[in-house]
């Protein structure tokens, strides 16, 4: 049994989770995530690599710039990506199962 | 907790200020009017979703175009209590066609008082997708036992 804290210290990073959790969603550019945060594009890519070395992303060329993503190797990303997928997904049921309260049902 | 067995399930839950019957209808027959529009994966344009009420329905999304996409198949269907689907989506968003290969969602309304139910929600057997998870998978390769540490990670967020 191998255990490896890479991932769990390389997200204890504010910037590094903030990122993640855009990835989480769908895969972006480096530009697309410094345009998202209040971060410069060479700090960018310096978390990246950090996620990157620590397993959790993994990244593709595409044209002249490169995408990352969640690393899919594995039922854990997938229940990472889900898990926040179905939070959001709830959250927004909620909205919508407390409005107008009379029409449906 | 054991970082061996990984575990093949999400679960969430939520309370809502709403009768048991309309959290379960919005649910299901509402679903167009929650479920994010940016998860559809038909090519066109959405027109609207439809959640057939009733076992052996399904759940999908019709294009302006006509064309309908069906992810889900209703697997259970008991209003206003519980309602069981499949997740007939790949990892990539695209629909699958093998049920082998398909996860599913179940969601329980439990009434905590007149007008306040407590939704739960668990997608379970993630690693039906596994098949499909790693053929998609880029040959970048990834080190091991990395799935603990995002697991962890999770588990955190829920916290």
């Amino acid at each position: 049994m191998t255990y490896r804290a890479d991932g769990i210290s390389a997200l204890g990073d504010p910037t590094r989770r903030a990122i993640f959790e855009r990835l989480a969603e769908r895969p972006r550019s480096v530009g697309e995530l410094a345009g998202e945060l209040p971060v410069s594009r060479p700090a960018v890519s310096q978390h990246l690599k950090v996620l990157k070395d620590a397993g959790l992303v993994i990244d593709r060329p595409a044209g002249n710039r490169r995408i990352y993503q969640l690393d899919p190797n594995g039922v854990g990303a997938l229940r990472a990506y889900l898990d926040r997928f179905w939070n959001q997904a709830l959250t927004a049921f909620k909205t919508a199962a407390e409005a107008e309260p009379k029409e449906v049902s | 907790m054991t970082v061996q067995t990984i575990d093949t399930s999400v679960r969430t839950s939520i309370v809502v200020e709403a009768p048991v019957e309309r959290a379960f209808s919005v649910f299901t027959e509402g679903i167009g009017s929650w479920w994010n529009p940016d998860h559809h994966i038909l090519e066109g344009e959405l027109a609207e979703m439809v959640f057939e009420p009733r076992v052996g329905g399904h759940v999908y999304d019709r294009g302006v175009d006509g064309s309908e996409c069906r992810w889900a198949r209703v697997l259970a269907y008991e209003p206003p209590n519980r309602v069981v689907i499949s997740w007939d989506i790949n990892t990539q968003w695209q629909l699958e066609a093998d049920p082998g290969r398909t996860s599913e969602v179940e969601v329980r309304f439990v009434p905590e008082g007149a007008d306040r139910t407590r939704v739960e929600l668990e997608h379970r057997n993630l690693d039906r997708h596994g098949g499909g998870w790693e053929q998609m998978r880029d040959a970048v390769g990834s080190p091991d036992g990395w799935p603990a540490g995002l697991r962890g990670f999770a588990e955190r967020l829920k916290a």
